[in-house]
C-alpha cells in the first residue's frame, strides 16, 4: 500500500481531462424529437436571439458514460471505505430509499400539483412533521428549509419575528466558541450581531460567562447539545433558565442529534426551535456535498411565525378519511424560503428511513453510535493517548475530539499530515482543525453502522503512521502517495482562480 | 436491533470491557435526570424492508404524477425527460455517497465535476465566474441579493412581479434580515414596465431583479432593463431558465450582473419540489463576494493537474460571521445531473430542444388562443411557456380537465390578483402535437361547459 519511491498509480499516470476537452465537432448524444407541427420563423426578435451556441461538449454516450464512471473512480466513497467524519454523521445509505424515491409516484410528481391529486405526498410529509415533532420534543414542524445552515436562517428569523410581534427590537445573538460556522454566518445574515461565549474548562458553555452577556438585548442563543466536543452540556437547564431569563430563545444545532434519540429531546431541555439534519441523522445520501434538508420544529409561542405553507391534515368529512392540505393562510408567518414546500424526495428517504427503524431502532441507533464512539476512544487512548489526547473529558458521545498538539511537538507531524497518510490505508481522515478552539483537532465521528472490525483497523492505522512518524516523519509529511493525486496547491489555486475550462 | 447496526452480544460484552463500563446506558449518565425523556419515542414499531416498500407504493399510488396524465402544468419547474445515464451515473456509489470534498485527494472525481459544471453554467449564462451550485432557484434569487448588498452597500431591492412568485417572496423574507427593503415593478403587457421601473429606481437601489423569462413565459429585453439600472449603479441579477438558453441570449452577454436560476430543467426529477439545485453566476469582479463552493484547477505536488475547493476565505467554516453566506454545501449530487444532461444534450442538442419547444408552444398558443372562451394573455415572444385569459372560471375549468387526464396548468389568480382568469401553459419536448391537439379538445370542452352553467345561471 505504502509507495515512498515518486512510483505511480495508473489513475496518476492519465492526465486529468474535462468532458469540455473530449468529443469531437458533430457529435451527440441525444436525437431531438420530429418536428410535428408546422415550422414558423421570426418567433425570437434577432436581437434577443442567442448569437453564439453555447460551447457545450460534443460528445457520444458512451464517451459520456466512460467519462464519468472513470471520474467517480477518483472518488473515495463512503460505500467503499470507513468515513469517521465528525459532525457529518456518515452512515450507511441504506439503498430501499432509492428505490422509493425513484417511483413515479414521488419523483414525477410536479410541485404544484392540486392538493386533491396530491395526498399520498402530504400525507407522507404530515407524517414526517409528527415523527420530527415527537423525536425532537417540540409539536411543530416545517419540512422547507434545505440543509441545516437554511434551517438555522429560517430559526433566527423566527426568532426575530417572535420579538418583534411582542415589539422588542434585539440586536444580538449569543454562540459558544465551538459552534459550526454556520451558526455565526447565519446570525449575520439575519441581521444580528454575534457575541461569542466562552467555554468552561469541561468544554461546555462557561455558564458565568453566558450570565454576563445574557441581556434584555440578545435575542437568542445557538447552541449544538452535544457540542461539537462530543459533550452533552451538564449544565443545560441552567443554561436554558439564564437565556430563558432574559427573554431571548433557545436555539438547538440538530448537527449532533445521532447521540441522543431515545435518551433526550431538544424541546425537554427547554428549547424552542430545533433544526435537524436529514443528510446527517436520517441518512439522505450526502451526495458529495448535497442534497440535504433541514427541517425545524418549534414551541407553541414560535409556532404562528413558521414559513409557509404548512401541511395540515384536515378532520375527515362525514365519516370519511382525514385529508391533506397546504395551508397558506399564516398571516404572522416570515412566508417562504425557498421554492414550493421543500426537498420532497428527501422526505421519503428520511420517512422510509423512521418506518424501518421505529421508536426502538432510533435509541438503538444512538446507543449504538455512542458506544462506537467511545470503544474508538477508549482503544485510541490506550495506543496512542500520549500523542492524541482527548481534549476534553475522560469520555464521550457519538463523536470525540482529539488533539494532535503533542504530537506535532514529539514527532514533527501535524493533524494534517496524519489525515494524509491515512488516505494510503484506505480510509477517510476524520474532521480536521474543527472545532476551532482545540489545537490541532482530530474530530472522529464513526456512527452506529461501522463494525467493530472496521474500528479496530481505524485505530491500528492510526497506530502505524505514529510509530512510522517516530522513525521518519517525512512520509507522513509528504502523503499521500497513492491516491489519484498527490497534495494540492490550494494557496496557488486561490491566487489566480481557474474556475472553468478554457474553451 | 436493526439491519444497519451490528453489535453482537460477544460484541458489546468485549466493547463494554474496553471501554471500563457496565452497560450502555451508563455511557448517557452525562444526560441530567431533569432532560431526560422518561418513555420511548412514540412512533410506530419499526418495519422488515417489504412492508416499508410496500407503504411507500402505497402512498405514491395516492398521488397523480406527470406519468398517470397529460401535464401542461410548469410554473417553475416543468416535465422534460431526464435521460437514463442520469439514474445510472447519479445512483454510483461513488457520487451518492461521499461528503463535501475536504479531502482533494479522494475526491477529484466530485471536484472535477464541479469544474465541469461551473464551466457549463459560465457558457450557458455568458458570465465568467459560476459556483458548485446552491439550494434552489428561489433561495438564490435571495442568495443573489445579499451579493448585491456586500457589493455597495444599497439598501432597497427593485424587483419585477415577472419574478417567479416564490422568488420574490423568498427574498421578502430574507430580506428583513439584510436590512433590505422590496418593492415590485408591475408588467405591462406581459413585460416588466420599463416606465416603472425608471420611476422607482435611484441612487439607493442596490439591485434590479428580472426573470428571463419571465413568470408570464415572455422574453424580457434584458439590455434594455440592464441600461437603465446600470445607469443608476445598480447590480442587476437576472433569474434565467437555463434550457431556454440555446435560444434566447445569454443575461451576460446582455449587461445582467448576476445570473441564477432554479436548475431542475436540467437534468433533475420533479420530486414534487426537489431536491434539485440552483446555478449562481457572476462577472468576474464578484468572484471574492460569491456565495457557496467554488471549484478551482491547481497542480499536485508532482505537477499533475488537479482540482480543489477555492477561495475559501469567503465561506462560514472560516470566515464565520463575516461570511459571504451561510451556506456550507452545494447541491453536488444534483449540479452533476444538470452537467451530464448538458454533456448529453450537447452544443447542437441545446439549440434543437430549444428551437422545438419554441416551434409547439408557438402551434399550442395558437390552437388554444383560438378556442371559444380563451385567448392570449399577451402577444410577447415566448419559448416554453405562454399564459392565456379563460373566459370562465379557472379552478373549474382545470377540474373539468382533470377528470378528463388533462393538467391544464397553473391557474394565475393563486399568485397574481390581476390576472383572475390567467392560465399558464407550459410545453415541454415531452407533449407532441398530438397531446396538444387532445388537449385543445378537452379545454374547449371544459370551457363549453363552464360557460354553459353560467348562462344557464343568468337565465334563470
Amino acid at each position: 500500500m505504502t509507495r515512498l519511491d515518486g512510483g505511480s498509480t495508473p489513475q496518476q499516470r492519465e492526465r486529468a481531462t474535462t468532458i469540455f476537452e473530449k468529443g469531437s465537432p458533430g457529435r451527440r448524444a441525444f436525437v431531438a424529437p420530429a418536428l410535428d407541427v408546422p415550422e414558423v420563423g421570426g418567433l425570437i426578435p434577432a436581437s434577443m436571439r442567442r448569437a453564439e451556441k453555447p460551447r457545450l461538449p460534443e460528445a457520444s454516450e458512451p464517451e459520456i458514460v466512460r467519462h464519468y464512471v472513470n471520474l467517480s473512480k477518483r472518488n473515495f466513497d463512503l460505500d467503499s471505505g470507513f468515513y469517521p467524519l465528525g459532525s457529518c454523521t456518515m452512515k450507511h445509505n441504506p439503498r430501499l430509499h432509492e428505490r422509493v424515491a425513484a417511483l413515479p409516484g414521488h419523483c414525477r410528481l410536479h410541485p404544484l400539483q392540486h392538493p386533491r391529486r396530491a395526498q399520498g405526498a402530504l400525507e407522507l410529509m404530515f407524517a414526517l412533521q409528527v415523527a420530527l415533532g415527537e423525536i425532537a420534543g417540540l409539536p411543530h414542524v416545517s419540512l422547507q428549509p434545505s440543509a441545516g445552515s437554511h434551517g438555522e436562517l429560517a430559526g433566527v428569523l423566527l426568532t426575530r419575528a417572535f420579538h418583534e410581534d411582542r415589539g422588542e427590537h434585539r440586536t444580538k445573538v449569543l454562540t459558544p466558541d465551538s459552534a459550526h460556522g454556520t451558526n455565526p454566518a447565519t446570525v449575520t445574515m439575519a441581521g444580528y450581531e454575534v457575541v461569542k461565549v466562552a467555554l468552561d474548562a469541561d468544554g461546555g458553555v462557561d455558564v458565568e460567562d453566558l450570565r454576563a452577556k445574557a441581556d434584555e438585548q440578545c435575542a437568542c442563543l445557538m447552541l449544538t447539545n452535544p457540542s461539537t466536543l462530543g459533550i452533552f452540556d451538564p449544565n443545560i437547564e441552567e443554561i436554558a433558565a439564564i437565556v430563558h431569563g432574559v427573554g431571548a430563545t433557545l436555539y438547538y444545532d440538530g448537527a449532533n442529534l445521532n447521540a441522543i434519540m431515545g435518551y433526550s429531546r431538544p424541546g425537554d431541555m427547554g428549547f424552542d426551535i430545533v433544526h435537524f439534519n436529514l443528510h446527517k441523522t436520517f441518512t439522505q445520501p450526502h451526495g458529495g456535498g448535497g442534497p440535504g434538508a433541514g427541517p425545524i420544529a418549534v414551541s407553541e409561542r414560535i409556532e404562528p411565525y413558521l414559513p409557509r405553507p404548512q401541511v395540515v391534515c384536515r378532520p375527515p368529512d362525514n365519516g370519511g378519511p382525514p385529508t391533506f392540505d397546504l395551508d397558506v393562510d399564516r398571516p404572522k408567518s416570515i412566508g417562504k424560503l425557498r421554492g414550493f414546500q421543500g426537498n420532497y424526495g428527501v422526505f421519503v428517504r428520511t420517512y422510509a428511513y423512521i418506518r424501518s427503524l421505529g421508536a426502538e431502532g432510533l435509541k438503538d441507533l444512538s446507543e449504538v453510535a455512542v458506544l462506537n464512539a467511545n470503544y474508538l476512544l477508549a482503544r485510541l487512548r490506550e495506543e496512542v493517548g500520549e500523542l492524541l489526547p482527548l481534549a476534553f473529558g475522560e469520555r464521550c458521545m457519538h463523536e470525540f475530539v482529539l488533539s494532535g498538539a503533542p504530537m506535532k511537538k514529539e514527532l514533527g507531524i501535524r493533524t494534517l499530515d496524519l489525515a494524509k497518510r491515512l488516505l494510503d490505508h484506505g480510509m477517510h481522515p476524520p474532521t480536521v482543525y474543527f472545532p476551532l478552539v482545540v489545537e490541532e483537532a482530530l474530530l472522529i465521528e464513526p456512527t452506529e453502522t461501522e463494525t467493530r472490525e472496521t474500528l479496530d483497523e481505524f485505530v491500528e492505522a492510526i497506530v502505524a503512521i505514529v510509530r512510522e512518524a517516530a522513525k521518519d516523519p517525512d512520509v507522513a509529511l509528504n502523503a499521500p502517495y497513492t491516491t489519484p493525486v498527490r497534495r494540492l496547491d490550494e494557496a496557488g489555486a486561490a491566487r489566480k482562480p481557474r474556475v472553468r475550462q478554457e474553451l | 436491533m436493526s439491519g444497519y447496526t451490528a453489535v453482537t452480544e460477544q460484541d458489546l460484552e468485549h466493547m463494554l470491557g474496553v471501554i471500563g463500563v457496565e452497560s450502555i446506558e451508563q455511557l448517557f449518565d452525562g444526560i441530567p435526570a431533569g432532560v431526560r425523556l422518561d418513555g420511548p419515542i412514540d412512533l410506530p414499531a419499526g418495519e422488515p424492508e417489504q412492508a416499508v416498500y410496500a407503504e411507500l407504493r402505497r402512498l405514491a399510488a395516492r398521488n397523480v404524477s406527470t406519468e398517470d396524465e397529460l401535464c401542461f402544468l410548469g410554473a417553475g419547474m416543468y416535465d422534460h425527460y431526464v435521460p437514463s445515464i442520469i439514474d445510472m451515473l447519479m445512483s454510483r456509489s461513488e457520487f451518492l455517497t461521499p461528503y463535501t470534498p475536504y479531502q482533494p485527494e479522494v475526491s477529484q472525481g466530485g471536484l472535477q465535476v464541479m469544474f465541469e459544471y461551473q464551466t457549463a453554467i459560465s457558457e450557458l449564462t455568458g458570465l465568467a465566474v459560476s459556483n458548485a451550485s446552491v439550494y434552489e432557484g428561489p433561495s438564490a434569487v435571495a442568495a443573489a441579493a445579499y451579493l448585491a448588498k456586500a457589493v455597495n452597500k444599497r439598501s432597497r431591492l427593485l424587483v419585477s412581479r415577472g419574478v417567479h412568485p416564490d422568488s420574490r417572496e423568498t427574498l421578502r423574507t430574507l430580506a428583513v434580515g439584510y436590512a433590505m427593503t422590496v418593492e415590485e415593478i408591475a408588467l405591462e403587457d406581459g413585460v416588466t414596465d420599463a416606465e416603472a421601473l425608471a420611476g422607482g429606481l435611484g441612487d439607493d437601489v442596490s439591485a434590479v431583479i428580472i426573470q428571463q423569462p419571465n413568470f408570464l413565459g415572455s422574453i424580457e429585453d434584458v439590455r434594455a432593463l440592464c441600461d437603465a439600472a446600470h445607469e443608476h449603479g445598480a447590480l442587476v441579477v437576472c433569474a434565467a431558465d437555463p434550457l431556454t438558453l440555446g435560444v434566447i441570449e445569454a443575461p451576460g452577454n446582455q449587461g445582467v450582473d448576476v445570473c441564477v436560476g432554479e436548475g431542475q430543467t436540467l437534468g433533475n426529477r420533479l420530486d414534487f419540489g426537489g431536491p434539485s439545485f440552483g446555478f449562481f453566476a457572476a462577472t468576474e469582479k464578484h468572484i471574492r463576494n460569491m456565495p457557496g463552493r467554488i471549484a478551482g484547477e491547481t497542480t499536485d505536488a508532482d505537477g499533475r493537474r488537479g482540482f480543489v475547493l477555492t477561495l475559501q476565505t469567503r465561506e462560514q467554516h472560516i470566515r464565520r460571521e463575516k461570511a459571504t453566506s451561510n451556506i456550507c454545501t452545494s447541491q453536488a449530487l444534483n449540479a452533476l445531473g444538470g452537467v451530464v444532461y448538458l454533456s448529453w444534450l450537447g452544443r447542437r442538442g441545446l439549440v434543437e430542444l430549444g428551437e422545438l419547444m419554441l416551434q409547439r408552444t408557438h402551434y399550442a398558443r395558437q390552437t388554444l388562443s383560438a378556442l371559444d372562451g380563451v385567448s392570449a394573455l399577451h402577444d410577447q415572444p415566448v419559448v416554453r411557456e405562454f399564459a392565456l385569459s379563460i373566459d370562465a372560471p379557472v379552478d373549474r375549468v382545470l377540474e373539468r380537465c382533470a377528470a378528463a387526464g388533462v393538467n391544464a396548468g397553473y391557474a394565475l389568480g393563486r399568485s397574481y390578483d390581476e390576472h383572475p382568469d390567467g392560465l399558464l401553459v407550459a410545453i415541454t419536448e415531452q407533449r407532441s402535437r398530438a397531446d396538444i391537439d387532445r388537449f385543445a379538445d378537452v379545454l374547449g370542452n371544459a370551457v363549453a361547459a363552464e360557460r354553459a352553467l353560467a348562462d344557464a345561471g343568468a337565465v334563470a
